[in-house]
This record gives structure tokens, C-alpha cells and sequence, in this order.
């Protein structure tokens, strides 16, 4: 039987603000444990929250970039539950009416244009830490720890409707959504430290059923590789448990990256009432539309909107234009290398940069901001290969020798050292290319014979001979020309 | 015999303290006296030193000459108050050893106004009680009857007030428990209007009930308190900036008093003419007792020989208002007192075998039964599947309620009078084995308190019991008109006497 893959995402983004998202202490992370926690933080009796403007004000700027209703009116309710490290024994969070409802994401996955719809996005708070490692108490025994550093830091919850099917969608939407919070500059997007994690809700059908198959949810996926796996684990594992007679049970599952495997945290019969009720602590988050008006207009221009722009104004595929605006940094590179390129060469400066220039960052795993090759070198460099000095392919040595830092990175006095101006005289090349024909009768009859392949061999001697120096184009046309 | 009793308001022991004809520490040090030799168990905790310097403090701003309006006067706070320097209990065993690292605003606010603080009072454990016998510190007693309660929850701030151990006090009122205790100790009390003091602080009961107010021996001495300790405050978000087009901050309560008692001088010899007070039938029920009901009538007539009239309204939803908050308050209660499990601070169990295990001793060790009773009820409400039957159900319920007086308000009066309880103080112990028999007797305050509304309570007369018990006055104005209610309260007490009685010294 053919199987469908259904899955939704839950992602935990931490926002950017100083403080809390109910308290005044400071969110930086890595200080001594319980340094960063006042008496809100660590619920001392007669302590109240108080909402953390910023953190409203980034989640808005999330629902406009995602073309979202920004609720006029929501409602922060208290989460019930007992765990050690969540201090007032309950979470505030939004639960029936959150800040961002519906928008959606669009993104490619390999070629192919895929859009997913998000449910909502809501405001909460993170819990603090359990230490269970190393910790020893007043007397010496093993112990837990509980560190509230974390306790109280903005989260906003963005929760997708269940329309990825398959891992690798999944990863794409991830990478995609993680790639706006911090291009918004709301999330730090650090996953080591937890600032963006995700939970997959996973489920099966056989092809074309129309019904959801039971879901589990994998909670706290803290990197796109382990995200793939372990949705990847979690289908083979739901598959084989059905094809062999077996029925799915809705668990929440964690995931083991070094066993490559998830397993059962608890079940859905043991999950807990949750008891959610408004929080009469907070009145109801009203956001007047002057408000989100002004963040509108303080917002840099979306990665979605400059997406549109540089398929509508430059001409870029969609697939270039969607790479490109994934990160804002890329994306102005971009525009900067464009900007100085006679009209219709964006196409280049696209290849460019996802190519020759992404590969470099790669390889030296740095991001755009270190790079030593400036967007003004590189366009110097695209304009010499418009003008016919170089070719693409020397262009490629050249861009290395860049990278390299010779001649101060730049492009010109490289060529110029190294010799690398193209050959476009034609009594030059036609020299070479007599010189190719008479020592090669053999290729020559061969293409007379037929043989397109001994053409391009031709002119591979012809390169050769002119240590790729010659006009392609022109070799080309005298080639044809001379062998009639 | 404390020296502030020898005056006979606020005003007057602060002229004699400017006027340095008594000293700041003189009062505190012999109230100090009583409160020690005190058998009300009124008091969880003094810190005599403590007193004294804040007393020697409010001496040295006298001797300048610039004190500040309460400078000297001797107060005490209700323990659910949290204070850096006494311990701040609850009155249960869970906070048994609990000190706050900071001041509730309420506490901050009167230390700033120069009053003194005498210490912390008895109360109901967590405020959830109308007898004070949910104490695990043992029950305050009643001035007037050693053998009666104080009502509750604020049982031992009305008892200090009554019993001459404290000028004033402050009390928290979620469902009465300012106007009930007052009402039964033969004090004032007055619940302002929801938001308009800061909850910061205040150990939390049910929070969109929670309202803090002063309890003293009349209007005027609540106004001294209340209009210091009103206002906005930036660590509430439920705290109110505006009410009604008037900035909420120290002095608006006062000028409002002002304002009405001009109004009042100048109407001439029958200064309330005019003044509709509304009376509701739902409060004159079979439940309410003759003495009671005689009490509040005879208040009434006094009233109209100032010139007021009255006006037979209807509450109907009064009986809902019982379910409603026995709904609301538990529900509110079980998540804001889930922060107590041993964790970070307060009791914990001695032995337990895992986490759930701590946690659940750690809870039925530190709570008293009725607070283990309203976190149950609580956490039952919210559960999945009864949550719209009873939470929203009450939710619905409590809106009609507030609709109820507004609509009496917008049509027909301007304040709404009635009883504060059906019957004088019960006896210790009384409703032992009925333990829901009290909640019953919390009718005629439940419904201002779901409305958010402001009410106080005066003594209006004595119950016909052989060692006769105070019965008090409920008066119920619209929102934010505190200023007017303690205005029209006055003129009551300016043609009785009710207030100045006092119990004798036993």
C-alpha cells in the first residue's frame, strides 16, 4: 500500500526582548543559575504579571510578515499543571483567543512552490530548568536542581496546519519560518540554546483517504537534521506498526538523536487536564490598529514582498528570488551586487551569489557578514564578464583568487596579473584555430563524417590552446566558419 | 489601656501628635502594651523594635514639621499582606516561616502616608473563611463575646479595631470579609470598587474578587487610610489608571468626600435630601433574622429623617450569587494557590517517595481543610467537560448580577443599603460539622463583590441576644463612588452613636 505522510509543525520561537515577558529581570542567556529570576519569576506569594510590550509588539510584526489577522482583542489564560520548574504551578499562554490567527508561509521544496497555512501564533511563557546532572544537595546526595533563569521568557508559539507531507517539506517550512523570525530581527534563531525548537504532530493514511490517521507528537526537535529524522523514524515506525496489524496510539514521543529513534513520553490517557481558565491577573491584550500601523510602517521590507519584487522588477525565477530572501543579509548582498549591473544582468548576480559566493561561505562556514569579498568587488567582477573580458569559467578563477584576498580582492588588477584578459582578436584566434586544424586531420574528418562531439573537441583544443583566454563565442563562429 | 483610644479619631491623635503633645513612640509602645497582654489572638506577629523605629521615624518627621498625614498613627495589616520586616503567613502552616523580600503597595503606601505598623493579623487561612476559625494559628476572638467570632476572613483586623489594639487596619475582601468582620465586631469597613487599589503584594484568593480596604471605628478614619491607599499602580494590570474621567491616585477619594459633605452642609437641616437609597426585597428574605432586620430598618429611618428616600428595588439574581462565587473564587483559589508546593519556599513534606508524592503531602500537611476543600471544588470547575457547566455558567451569572445593580443605579438610586449578614456573630465552632453552612450566610455581600462594586459596613445596633452582638449597615454606591459612600456613612454616624460604643474591657 501506497502511504501519505501528514504533518504539522508547533515551533517555540523566543523573542528578542531584554526582559520578560511578564517581569522585569533580564532574558540573557548562560548567567548563574537563578540570577535572572525576581520574585514574578520565582512566584513569591503577592507577585502579578505584567505584559512585556515588546514582546506584543513582536509577535504583530510576525502576524503582519505572515499576512495574518492581528486579533484586536486576546486573552491570556493560565495553563494548569505541576512540574517543579514551572514556579506558579501553572503557565500563562493564550489559549482560545491568541494575538495572530491564520497566515501562511510559502516556500520551495527542491523545485517545487508549496504553501502552508499556519492556525495561529500565540504569546507564553517558557518554563525554567531542571538540573538533574551533577547536582548535589545540602547533604551531599544526588539531587535536581532547579534553575528559573529561563523562567518567564517570551515565547511565541506559531502553530501550522497539518499540510507537510513529507520530512523534507517539514524541514523546508522550518527553515523557511526560522529564516523570517530572524530576519525580522524577533528571534535570535539559536538552536543550540533553544531559541527556536520545534514539536512535529505525525500521522499516517494510506493514500488518498481522506480521514487523519492518529497523530503523535514529537516534542522539542531542536535542529533541522534531527527534525528530519525523527519525523522520517516516526513514519516508517507508524507505517510497520500498521502493516503489521497494529493500531497507532496518540502519544507524545521524544526524540533520541544518537539511537536515531523516538520514543513514548506518555500517552494521551495519562496527559494531563490542563484546566485552562482566563487569567484574571492580565485584562484582555487589546491592540488598537494605530499600533500595529505604526509597526507596519517600522518594518523592514518582507522577505515575501521583496520576493515578489525580484521576480516582478529583476526578472528572477521564483526559485532564485525565494533563495535569496531567506536571509536578509543574502538578500542585500544581492541587491547591492544587482544595483550596479546594466538591467536585465539580475539574473547573473543571482547565480553569483547562490552560487560561486554560498559555496565559498559553505566551505569556510561563515556567514555573509564575514565575507571578505565585498558586494561591490563581486559586481565589478560580473561587469567584466558582461563586457567580454573574461569568461564565466575564468571568472571562477578569479572569484577564488578573491576569496583569497589577492590584490586586495580586486578583480581587475587579478586579471590584470595573472593574464587572464580574454583573446577577442580575430586574426589571433584564427591563427590558433589553423594551428588546431592542421594538427588534428583526424578529428576534422571524424566532424565532416557526421560527429558533432568532434566539434566540441575541437574547440576544447582551441581553449586549451589559448589557456581558456579566447572568446567562446567567437571560436565558436570561426570553427563553423573555416570547416564550411 | 492603649493611649491612642483616649482620642476619638485619626484627626484628633494627629493634631495632639503634631502638636507634639504625645509622641509617636509613646502610642506605639503602649500599643504595643495591649496587643502583648491582648487574649484575642488578634495578632500572628509583632516585632516590637520594628514598631519603635518606624514609630521614632514618624517622630522625627513630626519634629520637622512636614509629617505626612498618618505620621504616628498606630495601624497593623492583615497577614496576607507581604512584608519585608514581619512574617507574612496567611495564616496557614504552608507559610508558616515565610518572609517576604518585598513590601505589598498597600503597605508600602501607608509606610509612606507615616503610619506605624503594630504587626501582622489574624485571618482566615488564605482569606477563605466569614469565622476567622480557619486559622491554623488558632481563632480570633470576638471583642464584644470571647465565646463569638469575629467574622471573616479579615477576623483579626476588625477585632483589633473593636478591641482598642490598633487606630485602624487593613482587611482584603474577596467575597465580605472587610464588610462582614466589621459589621460583626461593631466597626467600619469599607471594600472599595475593584482595581482601585493595588493588588501587588496581597497573597492572592480569587484574583478578580481580591479588593483591599480599611477597617476602623468610622467613616472618617476610613478615609484616612483608603485615600492613601488607593491609586494606580504599574505592578497590577488590574489596577486602575482612570476612574471615570478622574485620575486614580491619592487625594481622589478625599476630594470626592469633600466635595459631597459641602453638598451636604449646604442642603441645611436635612443634608441628604434628595438621595434615593435603594432598598433590594432579596435582602429582607426569610434567612435574616428579626434583630437584624429591626437593626437595618431603624438605620433606614434615620436616613430618611436626613432626607433621604427610600426606594424598593430588586437585585433578583441575589440567590445566584452564592453558586456563582462558590464557583468563580475556588477556581481562581485552586490555580493561584498552586505555587505552593514546597518547592522554592514555605513547608514541605518531611518524607516522600517521588515528586508527585512531595507534592501532594507537602499540600495536604500545609493546607487547612477548608482551603483543601475550595482548591477541590476549584480544580473541579475547570476540569475538562464541567468546565462550561459550572465556570462560564457562573461567568454568565456574574455579569447579570452587575447588570442588576446598574440597571438599579441608572433607574431608581443612588446607593443601595441592606444588611451585612442575616444574623449577629455565631458562636466558635458553631457550623463545625456544616462547613458549607457559612457560605450561606455570605449572601448579601457575594453580589457586590462579583459586580466589583464599592460597599462598607457601619454598626447600626445590637442583636437581642442576653449578651447583645453589633449588627451592621451595608451601603452599596456605583463604581469609584467611594468618597460619596463614607460622606453619606458619616452623616449616619453624625446623628448616632453606634460607633462609639465600645465593649468593655474584659
Amino acid at each position: 500500500m501506497e502511504w501519505e505522510i501528514v504533518i504539522g509543525l508547533e515551533t517555540h520561537a523566543q523573542l528578542s526582548t531584554e526582559s520578560k515577558i511578564f517581569s522585569n529581570s533580564s532574558t540573557r542567556f548562560g548567567a548563574a543559575p537563578n540570577t535572572q529570576a525576581n520574585e514574578i519569576d520565582m512566584a513569591l506569594p503577592g507577585s502579578l504579571p505584567v505584559l512585556n510590550r515588546g514582546a506584543v509588539e513582536r509577535a504583530i510584526q510576525f502576524g503582519l510578515a505572515i499576512g495574518a489577522h492581528v486579533a484586536p482583542r486576546s486573552i491570556f489564560a493560565r495553563k494548569n499543571y505541576f512540574y517543579p520548574d514551572l514556579p506558579k504551578n501553572y503557565q500563562i499562554s493564550q489559549f482560545e483567543i491568541p494575538v495572530v490567527q491564520g497566515g501562511s508561509l510559502r516556500f520551495f521544496v527542491g523545485d517545487e512552490e508549496k504553501t502552508v497555512n499556519l492556525t495561529r501564533a500565540h504569546l507564553e511563557e517558557d518554563a525554567g530548568k531542571s538540573l538533574h546532572e551533577n547536582f548535589t544537595g545540602p547533604h551531599g546526595e544526588s539531587s535536581t536542581g532547579i534553575d528559573l533563569n529561563r523562567a518567564g521568557t517570551p515565547l511565541l508559539e506559531i502553530v501550522s496546519e497539518p499540510e507537510m507531507r513529507s520530512a523534507a517539506e517539514a524541514v523546508a517550512y522550518a527553515r523557511t519560518l526560522h529564516a523570517l523570525v530572524v530576519w525580522l530581527g524577533i528571534c535570535d534563531g539559536n538552536m543550540q540554546e533553544g531559541s527556536f525548537r520545534c514539536d512535529a504532530n505525525v500521522s499516517v493514511r494510506p493514500k488518498g483517504q481522506k480521514e487523519f490517521g492518529t497523530r503523535c507528537e514529537i516534542k522539542n526537535l531542536n535542529s533541522f537534521r534531527f527534525l528530519e529524522r525523527a519525523i522520517q523514524y516516526e513514519a516508517r515506525r507508524q507505517i510497520e506498526l500498521i502493516e503489521d496489524g497494529g493500531k497507532v496510539v496518540q502519544e507524545t514521543r521524544l526524540y533520541d538523536a544518537d539511537r536515531d529513534e523516538t520514543r513514548s513520553m506518555r500517552t494521551k490517557e495519562d496527559s494531563d487536564d490542563y484546566r485552562y481558565f482566563p487569567d484574571p491577573d492580565l485584562p484582555p491584550l487589546v491592540i488598537q490598529p494605530e499600533w500595529v500601523e505604526r509597526i507596519k510602517a517600522s518594518m523592514p521590507e518582507l522577505p515575501a514582498a521583496k520576493r515578489e519584487r525580484f521576480e516582478s522588477e529583476l526578472g528572477l525565477t521564483g526559485y532564485d528570488a525565494a533563495q535569496l530572501t531567506m536571509d536578509r543579509a543574502v538578500a542585500a548582498y544581492f541587491e547591492e551586487t544587482a544595483a550596479v549591473l546594466p538591467g536585465g544582468q539580475a539574473k547573473l548576480a543571482a547565480n553569483w551569489v547562490l552560487g560561486e559566493l554560498s559555496a565559498a561561505l559553505n566551505r569556510d562556514e561563515i556567514g555573509i557578514a564575514q565575507c571578505r569579498v565585498k558586494a561591490a568587488s563581486l559586481a565589478a567582477l560580473i561587469q567584466r564578464i558582461i563586457d567580454g573580458t573574461i569568461s564565466n569559467k575564468i571568472a571562477r578563477d578569479v572569484f577564488a583568487a578573491m576569496w583569497d584576498g589577492e590584490h586586495d580582492g580586486n578583480p581587475d588588477a587579478i586579471i590584470e596579473a595573472r593574464g587572464l584578459k580574454q583573446i577577442s582578436d580575430a586574426g589571433a584566434i584564427s591563427g590558433m584555430i589553423d594551428d588546431v586544424l592542421a594538427a588534428n586531420p583526424a578529428i576534422v574528418e571524424e566532424y565532416r563524417a557526421g560527429k558533432q562531439k568532434a566539434f566540441n573537441s575541437l574547440v576544447g583544443q582551441v581553449m586549451k590552446a589559448t589557456k581558456g583566454k579566447a572568446n567562446p563565442q567567437q571560436v565558436n563562429d570561426l570553427l563553423k566558419e573555416k570547416l564550411g | 489601656m492603649p493611649i491612642h483610644n483616649e482620642f476619638d479619631s485619626i484627626a484628633a491623635l494627629r493634631d495632639a501628635l503634631r502638636d507634639r503633645k504625645v509622641s509617636a513612640l509613646e502610642i506605639a509602645d503602649s500599643a504595643l502594651q495591649a496587643v502583648q497582654a491582648s487574649s484575642l489572638n488578634a495578632f500572628l506577629h509583632i516585632d516590637p523594635e520594628l514598631t519603635r523605629a518606624q514609630a521614632r521615624a514618624a517622630d522625627a518627621l513630626l519634629a520637622q514639621g512636614d509629617a505626612p498625614s498618618l505620621a504616628g498613627i498606630p495601624i497593623a495589616h492583615k497577614d496576607v499582606f507581604v512584608t519585608r520586616g514581619w512574617r507574612t503567613t496567611a495564616a496557614s502552616k504552608m507559610l508558616a516561616d515565610y518572609t517576604s523580600p518585598f513590601d505589598a503597595t498597600v503597605v508600602q503606601r501607608l509606610h509612606q502616608a507615616g503610619a506605624v505598623s503594630l504587626g501582622k493579623l489574624n485571618c482566615d487561612e488564605f482569606a477563605m473563611g466569614s469565622g476567622n476559625e480557619n486559622s491554623a494559628f488558632g481563632p480570633t476572638r470576638n471583642p464584644w463575646n470571647r465565646e463569638a467570632v469575629p467574622g471573616g476572613s479579615s477576623g483579626g483586623s476588625a477585632a483589633a479595631v473593636a478591641g482598642g489594639l490598633a487606630m485602624a487596619t487593613t482587611g482584603t475582601d474577596t467575597g465580605g470579609s472587610v464588610r462582614q468582620p466589621a459589621a460583626l465586631c461593631g466597626v467600619s469597613g469599607i471594600k472599595p470598587t475593584y482595581g482601585t487599589v493595588s493588588r501587588f503584594g496581597m497573597i492572592a484568593f480569587g484574583s478578580s474578587l481580591d479588593q483591599a480596604g480599611p477597617i476602623a471605628r468610622h467613616a472618617r478614619d476610613l478615609l484616612e487610610l483608603l485615600d492613601p491607599m488607593s491609586g494606580f499602580d504599574e505592578r497590577d494590570s488590574t489596577s486602575l489608571e482612570d476612574c471615570d474621567g478622574v485620575a486614580n491616585a491619592p487625594g481622589r477619594i478625599r476630594n470626592a468626600f469633600d466635595a459631597a459633605n459641602a453638598r451636604f452642609d449646604a442642603a441645611g437641616p436635612r443634608p441628604l435630601e434628595g438621595l434615593r437609597i435603594g432598598v433590594p426585597e432579596e435582602f429582607f428574605n426569610e434567612g435574616l433574622a428579626a434583630d437584624v432586620a429591626q437593626a437595618v430598618e431603624n438605620a433606614l429611618s434615620v436616613y430618611e429623617s436626613l432626607g433621604a428616600r427610600r426606594v424598593a428595588i430588586s437585585l433578583p439574581r441575589t440567590r445566584l450569587s452564592i453558586p456563582a462565587y462558590y464557583v468563580i473564587a475556588p477556581a481562581e483559589a485552586s490555580s493561584n494557590l498552586s505555587r505552593y508546593d514546597g518547592v522554592r519556599y514555605g513547608h514541605r513534606a518531611q518524607s516522600y517517595t517521588d515528586l508527585a508524592d512531595m507534592t501532594s503531602r507537602t499540600r495536604a500537611e500545609g493546607f487547612g481543610p477548608e482551603v483543601r476543600r475550595r482548591i477541590l471544588v476549584g480544580t473541579y470547575v475547570l476540569c475538562h467537560g464541567y468546565y462550561d457547566a459550572y465556570y462560564l455558567q457562573a461567568q454568565r451569572i456574574r455579569r447579570m448580577i452587575a447588570d442588576d445593580f446598574q440597571r438599579a443605579f441608572a433607574d431608581q438610586c443612588d446607593v443601595i443599603m441592606g444588611p451585612v449578614t442575616p444574623t449577629a456573630a455565631k458562636r466558635i465552632g458553631e457550623n463545625r460539622d456544616d462547613p458549607t453552612a457559612d457560605w450561606l450566610a455570605d449572601i448579601y455581600t457575594l453580589g457586590v463583590s462579583l459586580a466589583g462594586l464599592p460597599g462598607m459596613s457601619i454598626p447600626c445596633g445590637f442583636s437581642a441576644d442576653p449578651s447583645p452582638l453589633p449588627i451592621g449597615l451595608q451601603i452599596v454606591g456605583n463604581y469609584f463612588r467611594e468618597g460619596e459612600l463614607l460622606a453619606i456613612a458619616d452623616r449616619f454616624q453624625q446623628a448616632t452613636d453606634w460607633h462609639q460604643r465600645k465593649p468593655e474591657s474584659k
